[in-house]
């Protein structure tokens, strides 16, 4: 029979993000989840398209709690998120490293150093140490689909979950992978199996559930020791490197002469072969991009290495760049050179919002967005951005304590996916703790998650394959949780309506939620064709089109 | 140095959102990668699809490392918007050629969109690529009814860079 997998190119030019769909679709994984960010996307996109089933969350933490579950009944299964949506999804995680997987459950945790399309450049090697749970780091196209199978391996030999840590250059980058036949014995059938102790963590069971895991743990160092998925390049005795990820394709090319210790575990470290190796050569230096994560560890093992200087903490590291930590070369670098910053676009249903806001001279507790771009020339008009779904707390916080006259200039703004992400929780606070000049949340609604290449979300009753599902309504959860005025308004037909409106709610001590609808002009065209299709296709499956009866079915 | 004596093709392209760039780097990566090149291609298209500039590297060879081009190593720099020229120079070598966007006069293609295509046509005359490989990465890459428009603007390219004087404008340094 002719599958998906069976059509795929047996080779090929891939990014590192089509790599993991395309060894996912190769290792029967049953589930992929996730909430869409820069740069992991791409991903469920990807196994998507290869006819893999694949699904968007509302957010991060239920997108991986949804994959636990397909996990604890024996599915292998995929759960993809930017750095900081692991954030968003560590409650469960540190738990989930406790109770352990049954199938096998894989996470991508994509990180983005050097901030190409991300509010901070956090490193998630922490998170693997924090949670104890195993990571394993990609260098390559091919290396993020061998680890992706090696990830549901160990995931299945060890019934615990395992981070796959990506980068934006190796999500993003394309370089070629060959793919494998068969590469894991086929996946079980997913059934129940009780297991009360296991998997019911009230403390009495969760306290040998720590035990359990700290010794999984332990075996799996032991088995790093001699993985193959850490390797040594053997060169000159003067100069080793241990490095990982993308920083050994720099290490390979700004020191070719090195001796090179490639870790593809990331954690647990192989601390003792590791120690062989810094022993072996003159000079041990750890090169890795972010924090010293790898470096702090080895020293503290009592590992002889050198560490990176402090300045190569930030950014993304680089040939040159690599060639400078080798050097200890801490001379200031050359400026970046100037780039254009994003706009919105020329016909973005965003403009007369921000006109507006800027005119009123509000307080903007903003979020995270196409609607972020509100800050730039000429409008300047937000305020604060911290996190996915941080304008509604923030706007509240700012209400409550700022004097009379400017708290009635705060007005919370938010997009439509990032309120059903995060803003949900906002507009419960809001509800339950009003301020006492009440408080204004815009909710920008322009049909799609812009931000990240339009995908589909709850709000707009498309599943990631565009295919008509239920349908959140962002005006009918407000009202539904007691907010005594909504609006929804378009801000392009009427621009004038729109700030009248806003006006007259920030003069008003009561709730309000405005809801400014109008499509993105990027994704209006394809959303009307989803329509379009999606009401074609209701109407074919109902009884009596055609023949105005279902005597024929 | 080793590494400069290596013989990878580094090629950087520069542009706009929404021009293409990433397009452009595409294929000319596919094309390598058809060839029998180790191909590695690196950009950062966060943000790209709101107007901010956009750079992509294409490296290809008997083996490529790092996806990244380093600072004055790019051999070839294609360049779409007039403003991106000067803050992608570092980027050339100093023998390195510079396709800027202006190389293809704009009464030589039907369509401006396909500028990022008559850009990689010019660049293919300074490559071992055969042509086979250019025509079925570019069919692979643009949809049925822009492929003749675009086969077009190709061949304008090639003519163009055939036209452009030797040494006027071709290199970053003088
Ligand atoms: C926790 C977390 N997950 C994901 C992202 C990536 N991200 C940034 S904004 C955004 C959603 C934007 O969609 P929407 O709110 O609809 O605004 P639009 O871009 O359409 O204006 C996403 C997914 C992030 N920054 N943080
Ligand atoms: S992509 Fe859509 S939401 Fe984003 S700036 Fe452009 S029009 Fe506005």
């Amino acid at each position: 029979m002719e599958t998906a997998a069976t059509k795929a190119p047996a080779r090929g030019l891939w990014s590192g993000d089509e790599a993991v769909a395309m060894a996912a679709l190769d290792g029967e994984v049953a589930l992929g989840t996730g909430y869409p960010g820069t740069p992991s996307t791409e991903i469920l996109e990807a196994f998507s398209a290869l006819g893999g089933r694949a699904q968007w969350a509302p957010n991060e933490k239920v997108a991986l709690e949804v994959g636990l579950g397909a996990a604890f009944a024996g599915a292998r299964v995929l759960v993809t998120m930017k750095h900081v949506g692991v954030n968003v999804a560590a409650d469960p995680l540190f738990t989930a490293a406790y109770t352990g997987v049954d199938g096998a459950l894989v996470l991508v945790s994509a990180d983005d150093p050097g901030m190409s399309s991300s509010q901070n450049e956090q490193d998630n090697r922490r998170y693997a140490v924090a949670a104890g749970i195993p990571m394993l780091e990609p260098a390559s196209s091919q290396e993020a689909y061998d680890f992706t199978l090696a990830s549901l391996e160990l995931s299945a030999r060890w019934k615990i979950p395992v981070i796959l840590r990506m980068t934006t250059r190796v999500c993003h980058s394309k370089s070629v992978v060959h793919r494998r036949d068969h590469p894991l014995p086929p996946a079980p059938a997913p059934s129940f199996v009780r297991d009360i102790r296991g998997r019911v963590m009230v403390p009495a069971f969760a306290r040998p559930a720590h035990h359990k895991l700290r010794k999984k743990l332990d075996e799996i160092r032991a088995w790093a020791e001699t993985s193959p998925l850490n390797a040594v390049h053997e060169g000159s005795l003067a100069l080793g490197v241990v490095t990982a990820g993308i920083s050994f394709q720099h290490v390979r090319e700004a020191a070719p002469e090195a001796s090179i210790f490639k870790l593809g575990v990331v954690y647990p470290l192989p601390l003792e072969a590791l120690r062989r190796f810094a022993a072996g050569v003159e000079r041990c230096v750890v090169v890795e991009e972010g924090d010293p994560v790898v470096a702090d560890a080895l020293l503290a093992a009592g590992i002889r290495v050198e560490g990176k200087p402090e300045m190569f903490r930030f950014g993304e590291l680089s040939v040159s760049r690599v060639r400078r930590i080798l050097a200890r070369d801490e001379s200031p670098e050359p400026p970046e050179p100037k780039a254009k910053p994003p706009e919105l676009c020329d016909a973005c249903p965003y403009h007369p919002v921000y006109g507006a806001l800027q005119r009123m001279g509000c307080i903007v507790a903003g979020d995270i967005g196409c609607y972020t771009l509100g800050v730039m020339e000429p409008y300047q008009a937000m305020d604060t951005c911290v996190a996915m779904g941080a304008s509604v707390g923030v706007g509240l916080g700012l209400r409550h304590v700022l004097p009379e006259a400017q708290a009635r200039k705060v007005v919370s703004v938010i997009g439509d996916s990032t309120f059903i992400h995060s803003g949900l929780n906002g507009l419960v606070e809001m509800v339950y703790n009003p301020p006492a000049t009440g408080h204004v949340l815009l909710v920008l609604d322009n049909g799609t998650t812009a931000m990240t290449g339009q995908q589909e979300h709850p709000g707009t009753g498309r599943t990631m394959s565009h295919d008509a599902t239920g349908h959140v309504s962002i005006e009918g959860m407000a009202r539904a949780a007691g907010v005594k005025n909504v609006d929804v308004v378009d801000p392009v037909k009427d621009p004038k309506g729109f700030e009248e409106l806003l006006t007259r709610r920030l003069a008003s001590n009561d709730l309000s939620v405005i809801v400014s609808r109008r499509p993105c002009i990027l994704a209006a065209a394809d959303i009307r064709a989803f329509e379009k299709t999606n009401a074609a296709k209701a109407a074919a499956a109902s009884p009596c089109a055609g023949c105005g009866s279902d005597d024929a079915a | 140095m080793p590494h400069s004596l290596s013989p990878v093709v580094n090629v950087v392209f520069a542009g706009l959102g929404g021009q293409g760039v990433i397009k452009a780097s595409d294929v000319l990566a596919d094309a390598a990668f058809r060839a029998g090149h180790d191909v590695k291609k690196a950009e950062i298209h966060g943000m790209s699809q709101r107007g901010g500039s956009v750079t992509s590297d294409v490296r290809f060879g008997p083996q490529v490392h790092s996806p990244m081009i380093p600072d004055g190593h790019a051999d070839f720099l294609v360049v779409l918007a007039p403003t991106q020229v000067e803050n992608n120079l570092h980027q050339l070598r100093k023998t390195g050629v510079l396709f800027p966007p202006d190389l293809v006069p704009e009464e030589s293609l039907k369509n401006r969109r396909s500028l990022n295509v008559a850009l990689l046509g010019a660049l293919s005359t300074h490559l071992s690529i055969a042509e086979e490989h250019w025509r079925a990465a570019i069919q692979d890459a643009l949809p049925e009814r822009l492929l003749q428009v675009n086969l077009e603007a190709f061949e304008a390219g090639r003519a163009a860079e055939r036209a452009r004087p030797p040494g006027k404008g071709r290199h970053a340094a003088p």
